[in-house]
Order: structure tokens, then sequence, then C-alpha cells
């Protein structure tokens, strides 16, 4: 009887199949063919962007870090406060992610602009002056807008709760009596940490590392409003091909396929190396 | 040293929330000025929200994204639902590698999801028009020979990437489920449908919720997708956003910005209270 009700998953295939799998076809198909038929040019022609896959991979691992290295320690923190304070620092922590990450990386530019409000406030305090001085240098501010450091600040800003909320999720399913097992056998705070808390939490970093590092490489709106636009990543070069003057959907596939590969080899090391991260991914 | 440590958490988790919130705040401050700018206070003013709803373009596309998150929301919850329960009675052998496929679009970087869409419907309309122009020449009636993107496919995009986090959420819930209630409904004489109805989609409805919340809010977020595949008709919020920090700061944006922050925070807590006090009941009724 239960096989019945397999039926009513037909739907869906079917819906998959046009919407989910042709669209991977048609990416690969493009990715191989010019307007002329078969070519391995695109690929070929991807060697001039060496430097922007370069840049993205780069940029994309320092917010990674960045956003591991505060992430961590501040899901280990808000597992150990009392279940009151937890619920609201969780709301807070995704209220932001309702909000559109336009409009969140769009603060960011009156933020960091030349005249923006960091730099009135470096003026104010006089730290810019004291710059001068230290440095021998004659700035009125801090170049920050338009800058590579502004893009991995707009990567970490965006997507830190996407690390903190699997991290914190995992940690928080800890069995205590672990710890206290750990404790009780002569380990220290220090092994304590190495030898059970961090292996135990390994499946949730290592799905904040993907859901973080995926959007990074791929992003475009980032880079086109905090760095400027000059200095393109993956994302824009994406973008350029479909939507820009430069309108090529061939390279704009062939460019999209290797970063398809890039997400799936991402993937099958994480499930090599932690399973039941399906849980944490639902976050 | 157990109290030192404490404070210093907090301290720490402070910043944090200081860095997510600043620029936040620092939009709804702005939101109020009366000068045309980010960076320079002039003076307390509602001037913003006034050309705010007077401006035809955003409120356009305010209504849009709400429209298309609303519609998505509904068809991916209920196709959802029905796909999850068809993949949870399927063999094995079919639903592993269906599940794959399925996450797909999770996996995916938004913009290979968006691209392979925007590929695929421009292959289409392609197509469809060789089909129409050869369909007309019958002269049995005109089919429409140019098509474009717009609401239409920007909502398929909508309901394709919805999907798969509806199945998600209601996937374990199905799991939990007795097995033998299916078949315990069928003894005592409901047909197959009426099984589902009465026993089956009330044990799972927490997760079609859930369900129906992620999907909502993956589509309020969305620009990436939207971007590149709602052609030139169409335009959320995010695109408009796009376009508009593309040429100069525009204060109303921050209102825009405000009432959204303002929508949401009454939201949640709504949301939380309701949560809260529930819990708060069911304790009561244990104790």
């Amino acid at each position: 009887m239960k096989r019945k009700l397999s039926l009513f998953a037909i739907p869906y295939v079917i819906w998959m199949a046009i919407f989910v799998v042709a669209p991977v076809i048609l990416v690969v198909l493009y990715a191989f063919s010019s307007k002329h038929g078969f070519t391995l040019d695109n690929f070929a022609r991807m060697g001039t962007y060496a430097v922007v896959f370069g840049r993205s991979f780069k940029l994309a691992l320092i917010a990674t870090v960045v956003c591991l290295a505060i992430g961590y320690p501040v899901s280990c923190m808000m597992s150990r406060e009392g279940p009151r304070f937890q619920r609201i620092a969780m709301v807070l922590i995704m209220l932001p992610m309702w909000m559109n990450f336009l409009l969140r990386t769009y603060s960011w530019m009156a933020i960091l602009e030349n005249n923006g409000l960091l730099n009135q406030l470096f003026q104010k305090i006089g730290l810019i002056d004291l710059w001068n001085q230290l440095f021998g240098t004659n700035l009125t501010f801090f170049p920050m807008m338009n800058t590579q450091g502004a893009v991995v600040l707009g990567m970490v800003y965006n997507y830190l709760p996407f690390m903190i909320l699997p991290i914190y999720s995992v940690i928080i399913k800890l069995d205590p009596s672990l710890l206290e097992a750990a404790r009780d056998l002569g380990a220290d705070s220090v092994n304590v940490f190495r030898r059970v808390i961090l292996p135990l939490s390994l499946p949730g970093v290592l799905s904040g590392v993907t859901m973080v590092f995926v959007p990074s490489v791929s992003t475009f709106a980032i880079s086109t409003m905090l760095g400027g636009g000059t200095r393109i990543l993956l994302g824009d070069l994406i973008e350029q091909q479909f939507t820009g003057g430069a309108y090529n959907p061939y390279l704009g596939a062939a460019i999209a396929l290797v970063m398809m590969v890039i997400v799936v080899l991402c993937m099958w090391v994480m499930n090599h190396f932690g399973e039941g991260e399906e849980q944490a991914v639902m976050l | 040293m157990k109290r030192g440590a404490s404070v210093f958490n907090r301290v720490v988790m402070a910043l944090v929330f200081l860095f997510l919130y600043a620029p936040i705040f620092l939009l709804i401050i702005f939101s109020f000025n009366a000068g045309n700018s980010n960076m320079v206070w002039k003076g307390f003013s509602l001037h913003w929200y006034g050309q705010l709803f007077h401006n035809r373009l955003i409120m356009q596309s305010v209504y849009t994204t709400l429209l298309v998150s609303f519609l998505a929301t509904l068809i991916a919850t209920v196709a959802g639902t029905f796909a999850a329960i068809g993949f949870y009675a399927m063999r094995r052998r079919w639903r592993s590698p269906l599940m794959t496929i399925n996450n797909i679009p999770m996996m995916n970087a938004d913009i290979v999801t968006g691209v392979s869409l925007c590929l695929l419907f421009v292959a289409f309309f392609g197509l469809w028009e060789n089909f129409a122009v050869w369909f007309n020449s019958f002269g049995l009636f005109r089919l429409p020979t140019h098509l474009s993107m717009g609401f239409g496919t920007m909502l398929i995009a909508h309901v394709t990437f919805n999907i798969p986090y509806v199945i998600l959420s209601i996937g374990p819930k199905l799991r939990q489920m007795d097995k033998n209630l299916i078949d315990a409904a069928q003894d005592l004489g409901c047909t197959w449908m009426q099984a589902f109805w009465k026993v089956v989609l009330p044990e799972i409805k927490p997760g079609v919720i859930s369900g129906a919340l992620t999907a909502f809010t993956m589509s309020i977020d969305d620009f990436v997708i939207s971007y590149f595949t709602a052609g030139s008709s169409a335009s959320t919020l995010a695109v408009t956003i796009y376009g508009m920090t593309k040429r100069r700061v525009n204060p109303q944006i921050n209102a825009v910005s405000t009432l959204l922050f303002v929508a949401v925070l009454l939201l949640l807590a709504a949301v939380n209270i309701r949560e809260a006090r529930q819990e708060r009941m069911a304790a009561q009724r244990q104790s």
C-alpha cells in the first residue's frame, strides 16, 4: 500500500528533469560549443582569466578563514549561556539574513567611503593624524572603499551567520556527559577541546565552511559594490558574459561549469571528512 | 575565573553583534536624514518616506517581490509535501539518485543555478519561436512567436530552488512517523487518500510549516537567481536596488530598508513569543 504513495513524487520528478537536470545538461553543452559547433576553445581561453580565478579563490578563502575564526569561538560562547540568552542571540543572528544582502552591503558603501563615516570617525579621534606622523605620510583619509579588503569585509559580514548557525547547532547537541567523562579521565581543558569538542563539531565546521566558501567564490554583487568593479571576480566574469556588453553565453557556461565542478569537489571532500552534515545543512 | 571568562565572552559577543547590526542601524538612522547623503547628518525629516511611497519603481518591485515569494512558497510547499511523501514511500534504489538530483539546486552556487535556468529559458524560447512560426503557417489560430523572460520564468526559478528546502524539512518528520500508522488507518477503513489527509499530513505538519518558512525566506532574500531569470519586464526589490546602487546613493533605499527591518523584527518577535508561550504551556501541562 505504501508504494502507492510513491506516485506522489512523479510530478516533481518531471519538474526536476526539466528545471534541474536539463539546465545542467545545457550548461555542459554550451560550455563545449560555440556558434559554429563543438569546440574546446572556451576552456582554452580560460587561461587568460587565471588571474580572476586566483583572486576569487584567494578572497573567498580569506573570508572563510576569518568567518571560521570569528564564528567558532562565538558559537562556543553562545552555547554556554542560558537558554533565554541563546534564544535571543539566535534570533539576532538570523535577523540580518532576512534583510536582503544587497541592502546590508549598500550600507557598507557609506561607511567605507573616503569621506564616509569610518573615516570621519578616524579624523575625529585623530587616528589619521597619528598615522601621518608615525609613517610620514600625508593622508586625509584611509582608502578603504574599492579595495580587496572591502570585498572580503563584505563577504565576512554577509556570510558570517552561515558559519555560526551550523557550528552552533552541532555544539549545542554535544552531550555534556562526554565532556565530564573526558575531564574525569584526566584531560585538561585544552585536551577536552582538542580531543572531544573539536572532532565532534567537525561536521558543523565543514558545512559552515561550504556555506561560506561557495557563495563567496561566486559572488558578483559584493565585488561590484564594494570592490569598485575594476578587479573582477569569477561571479562578475560570468555575469558579464550573460548580461554585459561582452555577451558570450558559451564562455559564461564554461566558467559556470568549472565552478560547478569545484563545488562538487568541495562536497566530495566534505563528505569524506564527516557524516551527518545533512541536518547541519538544514539551517 | 569562571566569572571573568563569562564577562570576556559577553564582550566578544557584543562586538560581533555590533559588527552585524551597526550597518543596519546606520541605514535606519540615515533614512530620517533631511539631507541627500548617507554620510552627513542634516536634521530629522520624513521626506524620504514620502518620496518612497511615490516612487512607482520601488513600490512595484516590492509588490513583485512579495507576490513571487508568496506564490513560490505556496506552490513549493504543496509540491514539496507531495514529493517528500513520494520519496519516502519509494524504494531506496530509486530514492537515493533522486535525492541527489534534488540537492543540486541547494548545493550549486546561486549564480550557476541562475545562469543555467537562463540558458534553459532562452533555448526554450528559441524552439518555441520555430514551432509557433510553423504552427501559424496552418492558419488555425495565431500563437505568439516572441516570448521573453519575465514574472513567469522568475516564478518557475523560485519554485525550483524552494522545493528542495521543503523536502529537506519534511523528510525527517516522515522518517520519525510510525510506519504502521498508514496501515492502521487503512485497516480501519480509510482509502489511501484519506490516510494521507487524516494521518500523514497532521503528523508532518511542523515540517511543512518550517519548510514553507524556509522557502519564503529564500525567496525574499534571493537576488542572484531573480537577476538572471527575470528579464527586463519584472524586477524584484533586490534587482531594483542593485540597479540603483550602481548609479548613485538614494536615501529612499534607506527608507525601504527601515520598513523591511521593522516588518521582519515584528514577525520574528511574534513567532518567538508564540513559541515561548507554547513551550511554557507544554511545561505547565506536564507539571
